[in-house]
């Protein structure tokens, strides 16, 4: 089985990378497997004929014979409309010219409106705006308290006259609301609606009368990322009743090949403004379909991960980190810091899911434990300075003293002990240009040495990136673990060895 | 046909019934309240429990080293002998509820098409539709109304097996629900509508909230609980063990001698390891007073091929014996249970078509797959 659309597509492209011509058989081969991802992802069945049929026009054409290597340029092409289809670059909030800017949330049930309303507020908030909350679903048993306690969480008022549970109208609710935010000058209005079904006329008719009492700026679609063939008439159904301006997607943290994204964007014409990757108030961020095309095609959103990275990391610790790296000079104590500052940044698994290549890991990460950095910690705190510093003066009695005092076996201090000579060894290789590739080991096992190696490697040059074996095979096989071709050698980054 | 056993009640029950209703408790004193609630005892005029007591001292006096003193096993404390009655409980079907997948004509050429748009998946719509011409050819049928029954047939068997009621037949009670599922499937509605719908058949419902995580989800069980007059068990506080939840439902359930708890749990995307280990946790708590009868797992008809996904995942973890169908009110179709079905042979227990209190069904394969081909 294909983990998600991105293992599918890879697959379906290594057929075609060693080709140097292109037969039509060839595309044709190629864009039936395509179109069986893209249907196993779920994306909708039209969408994906006008998919397959844009690229067939392409790939056929002049462009693609004439190309040097006509297989990438067909990869270049499906990233291209891809891209396209999600909405080209990544599209910002429309604010009002006079406050308040009112967004009116809508979507089915359990897409995660009122999840997202929280999360929204939060993150205006953080904007220095003034959000006020609007508890217009009066229709779900304790929606109304549900967002009362996002608005007491994220410290946004909530604006919830009725109690809602069958009773009052969300209609009036709404009025109110910005009656209410004009008096009280709150910068943003978010109004929660309740979650209707598309064929449902009396809810929709419902949702245009909250739409022409609030006059929103925005009306963002909420879609569960793993919706299927429907989303196509749920979409249409919201743009032709109560209309759409923006879409937001759901859920992208679970294992969906998020197919609906492209689905929902096809229909609508609207931009995706935001996925929501979490149940935490925190996981919610810009959407970028440039990096969900990519993220898609399996090169990795490494742009997200920079800029997760650039929050949290400070930036004078990270050079002091990096020439220690290169004097030799790292010690357990800088690997403690490593992975404390690797903790700020946010979950691990998510950090690292955003790797080139991490698709093919993806197991390894769910089985990832985060409680494993908690037990590193103990054992490296139970350490003396000396210690810590001059991680060779642990011998055993050492060794069974910091078992005790952290709760952990001797064992396991052992292998932190390994574990970090192996991250300093790799981190070194990188910090002088190379890549960290030693047999046996992965970023997930590695802990700490992740972020601090793809700090420490961004500040370098990129000439040397690759396996420097002598032996081709090997460098080959090498090359190959890494999520990388052999072709690819001299352009790393790119997955599919594309000249941009 | 829906013919289950539940425990024998008098008359007298009703008045018990009401007083039930305002009976919410917190978890963490549950014992006391417990001890407190009225129940009618009807068993009392039943043979007492063969005490196991009697036995042990024997043992003890004449080898007092060699066996040490075993407690007896908990259900043998238990009072056994309970006496059970079957009640029929009001049937619900599906009826029309099941959008058709064709307009006026059908058309076998279209159809594999037509299969992918209601969610069947590539392979088990290549299958069908392959099936299809097949058999059509063989048995020369061509006009709309045979083809139409071609597929129904053909469809109506892919899913039809026996064990498609409910588990609420083998006696061992209370029966213990689980529903499980993604977030916003609709486990919390579902159970809501189902303890109304056992209330209004006369059993004695406990509900559990161990979706101790989401916002206000519990408050949505307890609304839920007010309309099916039956008492829930709450979280001591946001973010409790929701094993400990479970626990103290299922606790509740032997103490009041209700005929069924149903624990809510909170939703959770498949791929999430942690959150997926801690079902197994709430399961081990519930194993220790009592069988679970049923783990349902609660799908939104409206997703797509990741159904699979999630299905494989909870069934890995959770031992599902169940699916629950819900929001096929939509345009959504739900073919995706065809591939379920092929692929984890679990049976499709109950479908959800709408947000009031009444709106689930029975899956029938037949009226489903009657849905499916209808002429509009």
């Amino acid at each position: 089985m294909f983990g998600n659309l991105s293992d599918r597509l890879s697959d379906t492209f290594k057929n075609l990378r060693g080709k140097g011509r292109l037969s039509a058989s060839d595309i044709d081969a190629t864009l039936r497997d395509i179109r069986r991802a893209l249907l196993e992802a779920d994306v909708a069945l039209e969408v994906v004929k006008d998919f397959i049929g844009a690229i067939r026009e392409r790939a056929l054409g002049d462009e693609v014979s004439k190309a040097l290597n006509p297989a990438q340029q067909v990869v270049q092409i499906v990233n291209e409309e891809l891209t396209q289809i999600l909405g080209g670059e990544s599209k910002q909030l429309r604010f009002a010219k006079s406050p308040p800017t009112v967004i009116m949330l809508a979507g089915l049930q359990g897409s995660g409106k009122t999840t997202l309303a929280g999360k929204l507020a939060k993150w205006l908030k953080e904007q220095n705006q003034t959000p006020l909350l609007v508890a217009a679903d009066l229709q779900r048993p304790n929606a109304v308290t549900q967002l009362e306690v996002l608005g007491e969480r994220t410290g946004v008022t909530v604006f919830a006259p009725e109690p809602g549970n069958g009773t009052g109208n969300p209609v009036e609710v709404a009025k109110q609301a910005i009656a209410h935010a004009k008096k009280a000058q709150f910068s943003v209005v978010i109004v929660d609606t309740a979650g209707r079904l598309g064929v449902d006329e009396e809810m929709m008719q419902q949702a245009i009368g909250i739409r022409d009492a609030v006059g929103p700026d925005e009306i963002l679609f909420v879609v569960d990322s793993m919706l299927g063939q429907d989303a196509v008439n749920v979409a249409k159904a919201f743009k032709d009743g109560v209309g759409v301006t923006g879409v937001v997607l759901t859920k992208l943290d679970g294992d969906s090949r998020g197919g609906a994204a492209l689905s929902v964007a096809n229909v609508t014409g609207a931009p995706i403004l935001f996925s929501s990757t979490g149940e935490g108030l925190d996981a919610f961020e810009t959407f970028h379909p440039e990096r969900m095309a990519g993220r898609i095609l399996d090169m990795g959103d490494v742009v997200s991960l920079i800029e997760q990275a650039q929050k949290t990391f400070d930036e004078e610790e990270s050079k002091k980190l990096a020439d220690k790296i290169a004097s030799d000079s790292f010690t357990l104590q800088d690997f403690l810091e490593q992975m404390q500052q690797l903790r700020k940044m946010g979950n691990m698994k998510s950090i690292l899911g955003m790797m080139p290549g991490a698709g093919k890991m993806k197991k390894q990460l769910e089985d990832f434990d985060e409680s494993e950095i908690a037990r590193t910690e103990a054992i490296i705190f139970s350490m003396t300075p000396v210690e810590r510093n001059m991680p060779k003066v642990l011998n055993g009695s050492r060794r069974q003293r910091i078992a005790r005092g952290s709760g952990t076996t001797v064992t396991e201090v052992n292998q932190l002990i390994i574990r970090f000579e192996q991250a300093a060894k790799v981190m070194k290789t990188m910090a002088k240009g190379g890549m960290p590739n030693i047999p046996g080991t992965n970023p997930v096992q590695m802990g700490g040495a992740v972020g601090g190696g793809y700090i420490g490697g961004k500040k370098k040059d990129n000439k040397k990136k690759g396996s420097k074996s002598g032996n081709p095979a090997k460098r080959a096989a090498e090359n190959k673990g890494l999520g990388y071709s052999a072709a690819t050698e001299t352009k790393p980054g790119n997955a599919f060895g594309l000249e941009k | 046909m829906f013919k289950f056993l539940k425990r024998l009640r008098g008359e007298k029950d009703t008045p018990v019934e009401a007083q039930a209703v305002e009976q919410e408790v917190v978890a963490e004193t549950v014992f006391e309240v417990a001890v407190d609630a009225p129940v009618v005892e009807e068993h009392t005029q039943l043979e007492p429990v063969a005490e196991p007591v009697a036995v042990t001292p024997t043992v003890v006096k004449q080898a007092p080293i060699a066996v040490p003193v075993e407690e007896p096993p908990v259900a043998e404390k238990a009072p056994a002998p309970v006496e059970l009655e079957a009640v029929e409980l009001p049937k619900r079907s599906l009826g029309s509820g099941v959008r058709s997948l064709f307009g006026d004509v059908v058309d076998v050429d279209e159809l594999e098409d037509i299969l992918i748009l209601a969610d069947f998946g590539v392979e088990t719509a290549e299958e069908i539709a392959a099936q299809v011409k097949k058999e059509a050819s063989r048995q020369g049928a061509t006009t709309d109304a045979e083809l139409r029954l071609l597929l129904k047939d053909l469809l109506t068997e892919r899913l039809e097996r026996k064990d498609s009621s409910l588990n609420l037949e083998d006696g061992k009670l209370p029966y213990v629900f689980l529903a499980v599922g993604v977030n916003g499937a609709g486990k919390t509605t579902t159970i809501g509508k189902l303890a109304r719908w056992l209330k209004d058949g006369q059993w004695e419902v406990v509900l559990g909230a161990a979706d101790t995580y989401r916002a206000a989800a519990v408050d949505q069980l307890a609304t839920w609980a007010e309309r099916a007059e039956s008492p829930i068990i709450r979280p001591a506080k946001e973010g409790a063990d929701p094993a400990a939840v479970a626990y103290q439902t299922v606790e509740m359930a032997i103490n009041t001698e209700a005929d069924i708890a149903i624990i809510d749990t909170a939703g959770r995307l498949q791929n999430k390891k942690d959150l997926m280990d801690e079902l197994g946790k709430i399961r081990r708590a519930v194993e220790k007073q009592a069988k679970i009868s049923e783990v349902l797992l609660v799908i939104d008809a409206t997703n797509g091929q990741n159904a699979m996904s999630q299905a494989k995942a909870f069934t890995e973890v959770a031992d599902v014996t169940g699916i629950v169908m819900t929001k096929l009110d939509g345009t959504a179709k739900g073919g995706i249970l065809y591939a379920l079905q092929k692929e984890l042979n679990l049976p499709i227990k109950l479908v959800g078509v709408g947000e009031q209190i009444n709106d689930f069904a029975f899956f029938s394969p037949e009226e489903f797959a009657k849905g499916l081909v209808a002429k509009k």
